[in-house]
Parts: C-alpha cells; sequence; structure tokens
C-alpha cells in the first residue's frame, strides 16, 4: 500500500533491534530448557498416551488456569483482535461479549463432562460420543471433524511468530528468510515430543507472566504518553467508534455483532485443544473453579482490544519506519509497530518473547490435542484395534510431530490468507460437533444416525453459505422481507439441531428393536 | 473414588443467574452509544468491560451457591 525506500532489499522490515532480539533469544532459551525439563514435572509415565498427552490428568485449579488460559488467548488472538479494531473499529470488541458468555457455557456443560470422561477413561471428545451414543462413525466425524479444524490453528499461530520475528527486524531471502520460523517450530516439537502436555503447561505459566505484564504496560503508559483515553478516542475516526446503526428492514451490524460473539462462544469448548486443557485438570472442582476464575483473561483481551485503538491515536500506519512492515503483515503488524514506537528496546523485547511464546503454546496443546484424536478415534478404532500402551502413546508422539510439520509447510509454502480462509470455516465446522458434545453432555435423547446427519447437512449448509459471501464469517439471511446479517457458525448449528431433532423420531422408528448403546450412566456426571 | 451418597442433582435454579449476562452483552440496542463517557471511554466499551467484571462475579455467586 505505501511504499518507501525503506524496504531496500527485498524483504527487511527495517534494522535489527540488538537489545529486543538477545531479550527475545533469551527468554526463548529459557523456555525451552523449561520444555524440556518438564518431562520430569509430576513425574509419570510417558509411554502411556494419559500421561503424555493430558499430563497425567493431575493438574490443579492454578495450572489448568495457566494451561487453558494459554491455550485459549493465543499469538493469534494478540495480533489480530487489536489489528481487527485498528481496521474496522467497535465490531473488533465482539472478542469482549464473546467471551463473557462463554464461561457460563463452560460452567454449565464441561465439568460434567470432565467427570464422565474420568470415569470412563476418555480422552478426546470422539471418545465421549463413541461412549455416549455408542456409534464409530458419528466418533468418527467428530473426530475429522477435530482434526480438520485445529490445523489451520496451529498454522496461524506461525503467522503470529512471523509478524513479531518480521518487526524484530530478522529477515532474509529465499530459505533464510523463513529460517527463524523453522528454528522455533522444531523446537516446539522436540519438547512437545518429549515432554507431552507438561511443556505447554508449564511454559502457559511463563508465557501469561509475560503477556499480562505487556498488557498491562501497554494499557498503562501509552495511554500517558498520548494524554489520556479521552486524546485516544478522539483520535479513533466516528465511523470506528460505534457499530453502524442498522438500516430499515435489516438488523445490520446488531445482529452480526451478537451472533459472532454467541457463536464464537459456542464454538471456543468444541475445539479439541480446549478439551485437552479441561480433561488434564485433576478434578471436577478445579474445572467448576476455572469456569469462575477464567474471565480473568476476558478483560485483558478487551484491553488489548483497545491497543488497537491506540495504534489508531499514534497514527503508526502513517509512519514511515513502519510502511514497510504494514506491507508486509498488513493491519497484523500494528501492534507490532506500536510496541516499536512506545516501548524501550529491552521491554519490545519482553513484549515481542510474549507473543512468541505465546504461540508456541497454543500450537503444542493444539498439536498434541490432534494426536490424541488421530491415535484414539481413528489408529485403534479403525487400524489396530490393540495396541500397547507404549505403541499408542508412541504413535502420538510420532502424529504430533506430522501435524506441526503440515502447518510449518502451509504458512511457509501457502499465503496466509488460505490459513485465515480455513481457520474462519474451521469454526463453522466444529460447531457442528456441539449436538452431539455439548447436549450431548446432558441428554442421549438424539439418535445417533440423526446427529450424524445434522453434523453433515451443518458443514454442508455452513461451507456453501460461507462461500457464496466469499469467505467472510456473516450470512445475510433474508426471511419474509426482512435481512438478518449473523455468523454462520451460529445459523448452520441451529439448522443442524433442528434436522437432528427431527430425524431422531424417524430414525428411532425405523430400528425400534435396536437397544441404547450408551455406556455412560447419570451418575457418571456428576461428582 | 469415595462418594457421598447424596449426589448433586446436576440442574440448579441458581444457574439461570448466568442468562442476566447473556441478555445484557448479546443486545447492541442497549449500549452502542458514546454517551456517557467514563475517564474518557464511550460507553460501549466500558459498559463491555464493566460486564467482564459483573459476569465473572455473577459466575462466582454461582459457583460458591451450587457448591456442596
Amino acid at each position: 500500500m505505501l511504499e518507501t525506500g525503506v524496504d531496500r532489499d527485498g524483504g527487511t522490515v527495517q534494522d535489527v533491534n540488538w537489545t529486543a532480539l538477545i531479550i527475545f533469544i533469551l527468554l526463548f532459551g529459557f523456555i525451552t530448557w523449561l520444555g524440556f525439563a518438564a518431562a520430569n514435572w509430576r513425574k509419570g509415565d510417558l509411554d502411556l498416551l494419559h500421561e503424555w498427552g493430558l499430563g497425567g490428568r493431575r493438574f490443579g485449579t492454578i495450572v489448568t488456569w495457566f494451561l487453558i488460559g494459554g491455550d485459549l488467548y493465543t499469538a493469534y488472538t494478540f495480533i489480530a483482535v487489536p489489528a481487527l479494531a485498528f481496521g474496522a473499529g467497535a465490531v473488533a470488541f465482539f472478542a469482549v461479549p464473546y467471551t463473557i458468555v462463554a464461561y457460563p457455557i463452560f460452567f454449565l456443560v464441561f465439568p460434567r463432562i470432565w467427570y464422565v470422561c474420568h470415569k470412563h477413561h476418555y480422552i478426546t471428545a470422539a471418545d465421549f460420543v463413541r461412549g455416549r451414543f455408542g456409534n464409530r462413525w458419528l466418533a468418527l466425524a467428530v473426530t475429522i471433524t477435530g482434526m480438520v479444524a485445529t490445523m489451520p490453528y496451529i498454522a496461524l499461530q506461525l503467522v503470529g511468530l512471523q509478524v513479531v520475528i518480521g518487526a524484530l527486524g530478522v529477515s532474509g531471502t529465499g530459505v533464510a528468510a523463513d529460517l527463524p520460523l523453522i528454528i522455533a517450530f522444531v523446537i516446539l516439537a522436540a519438547f512437545t515430543y518429549s515432554s507431552g502436555l507438561r511443556a505447554p503447561a508449564s511454559i502457559a505459566i511463563v508465557k501469561d507472566i509475560l503477556i499480562y505484564t505487556t498488557a498491562f504496560a501497554a494499557v498503562i503508559v501509552i495511554p500517558i504518553e498520548l494524554g489520556g483515553f479521552g486524546k485516544i478516542f478522539a483520535a479513533v475516526p466516528a465511523q470506528k467508534l460505534l457499530l453502524a446503526t442498522p438500516g430499515p428492514n435489516t438488523t445490520g451490524a446488531y445482529s452480526a455483532y451478537a451472533t459472532l460473539a454467541l457463536g464464537s462462544a459456542l464454538a471456543l469448548f468444541l475445539y479439541p485443544h480446549s478439551l485437552t486443557g479441561i480433561l488434564s485438570a485433576s478434578s471436577g472442582r478445579a474445572v467448576r473453579r476455572n469456569a469462575a476464575l477464567l474471565p480473568g483473561y476476558s478483560f485483558m483481551l478487551g484491553l488489548l482490544a483497545l491497543v488497537g485503538f491506540f495504534a489508531l491515536a499514534v497514527g503508526v500506519g502513517s509512519l514511515p519506519e513502519y510502511a514497510a512492515g504494514f506491507k508486509q503483515f498488513g493491519n497484523n503488524f500494528a501492534v507490532p509497530a506500536l510496541f516499536l514506537h512506545s516501548f524501550p528496546s529491552w521491554f519490545v523485547g519482553i513484549a515481542f518473547a510474549a507473543i512468541g511464546i505465546g504461540a508456541l503454546v497454543p500450537a503444542a496443546i493444539m498439536s498434541i490435542a490432534a494426536a490424541n484424536l488421530y491415535t484414539r478415534n481413528i489408529h485403534r478404532e479403525f487400524i489396530n484395534r490393540n495396541p500397547t500402551d507404549k505403541q499408542e502413546a508412541q504413535m502420538a508422539k510420532w502424529v504430533s510431530l506430522i501435524v506441526k510439520f503440515g502447518a510449518l509447510v502451509f504458512i511457509i509454502f501457502v499465503p496466509t490468507q488460505y490459513a485465515i480462509y480455513l481457520q474462519l470455516l474451521g469454526g463453522i465446522w466444529i460447531i457442528q460437533t456441539l449436538p452431539a458434545v455439548l447436549l450431548g453432555a446432558y441428554t442421549r435423547w438424539f439418535n445417533d444416525w440423526a446427529l450424524l446427519v445434522g453434523w453433515a447437512v451443518g458443514i454442508a449448509f455452513g461451507t456453501g453459505m460461507a462461500a457464496a459471501v466469499n469467505l467472510t464469517p456473516t450470512y445475510p439471511l433474508r426471511l419474509a422481507g426482512f435481512t438478518f446479517p449473523g455468523y454462520t457458525a451460529l445459523y448452520t448449528v441451529i439448522l443442524n439441531i433442528l434436522v437432528t431433532i427431527v430425524l431422531t423420531p424417524v430414525f428411532n422408528a425405523v430400528a425400534a428393536q435396536r437397544t441404547p448403546l450408551d455406556e455412560t450412566v447419570a451418575a457418571d456426571y456428576y461428582v | 473414588m469415595v462418594e457421598p451418597i447424596k449426589k448433586r442433582s446436576g440442574w440448579r435454579w441458581w444457574y439461570l443467574l448466568l442468562l442476566i449476562q447473556f441478555a445484557a452483552v448479546l443486545w447492541p440496542p442497549f449500549y452502542n452509544k458514546l454517551e456517557p463517557y467514563w475517564a474518557g471511554m464511550p460507553f460501549f466499551y466500558w459498559y463491555q468491560l464493566l460486564w467482564v467484571i459483573i459476569g465473572a462475579a455473577l459466575t462466582a455467586i454461582v459457583y460458591f451457591a451450587t457448591e456442596d
């Protein structure tokens, strides 16, 4: 967009910021050591899948809080939410109602799922669905949806890492351009392989301390530098300050905002990495406590969205020294540019390390979650029904490597925008497992085949609707002359539930003689 | 695991408290306005941030009320 002479050798965002780079590397070195040392933390036999892939279900309330927080609030969140505020304004704040309504859902559903999974040694959502509804094909649908939705999410973590590495001034041409990213990923892959979930759990604590420090520094120091919130908001263009008031016969930006928040909240805990974090808790009580404690992160997310406005107020978009960065990374460069502009070099190193480490923690958990799914619900179910414990754990370790390698190749060779599109579709796909998993935690009234048809209808319509609006998140639903723009994922999961409800009595009537296959009983869902 | 005979019912009326935050933040006409400002921040922003805190408090109340 903006052409300057800074981009003189085809890729240099700016000169290397040595102080920041050294602090960044030191902190990365520290978490690398920590990741490997974590193998001995709350020691267990890492040749067992639940030890490697769920940390032996040993984490108390506090570690679980760090782990789930580190898992859900990813590097991409820290870059993309402020970037959306920077580019589009008020609509970015949907992330706040999103997290506000996510935790009541968590509170109502996931302690139950923790209890039943603990009782029956389930380690994935597909394990639960298999046990609850006794249908391996429905479980396979949940498995594949989870894996496919997770892969682009891992790739997006790398985008966060790429942006901060670029902002540190590290660059090159050809293979050298991607070398820092490759090194970071090899480190990640190695400690995940050797330590399993214990690695991201221990690193999450460091990450959160760094992120909190950075967030509070940003919302205290920068407004003081800029002369207060009043001046910051005064610098934001009027049309970005609020949602556009809907015109006649449409609910406009209002319904888009609310459905994005609700749909995202419903999808959040269906992602495999969320459940991996939840199931690693040592007790159902720790899960319940976390539902009450996790909103601590929501406040920080709200503050971070405001950071996008700080960047607008500073006007980083028109400063020549950042033009090359914006050219390369788009609005995702807003936060790094703001930090470079506002903080001393040593603190830039800390802030960027926070974002970079913030990429590794979720990427590790996501790859473990995908590995657990493949190992348990595809390999064991369909390929080798009686693996030894050691074979099962070894398979998961290999799969975690393959998944991460796939994400790395994707991000190096495919345009970033494709990962963003796939991530968007992933949200639409993963929410289609809601009837089986989330509603399944409360009832097994649904017929298993009806659930599978509902899932397929949701996936098909969701994909089609998203394609019809050029892979943007909201679809303008037209009913009786009114237009209701809303999040495609929410619309299609409602369709999915309706189809399931209609087909359940039909399928039950067809197969009336079939005995229910639920291996869980009501008492499994409570203390 | 040693379990008490009395089982948690799984559903308590206290859970209805959690609905309040859904109504408060999922209806943008309530809060899509600039006035009143607070500490220089438009209503739209501080209202939603305030609900993070209220929502956390409500969830904590439900947690303690439903804890055996």
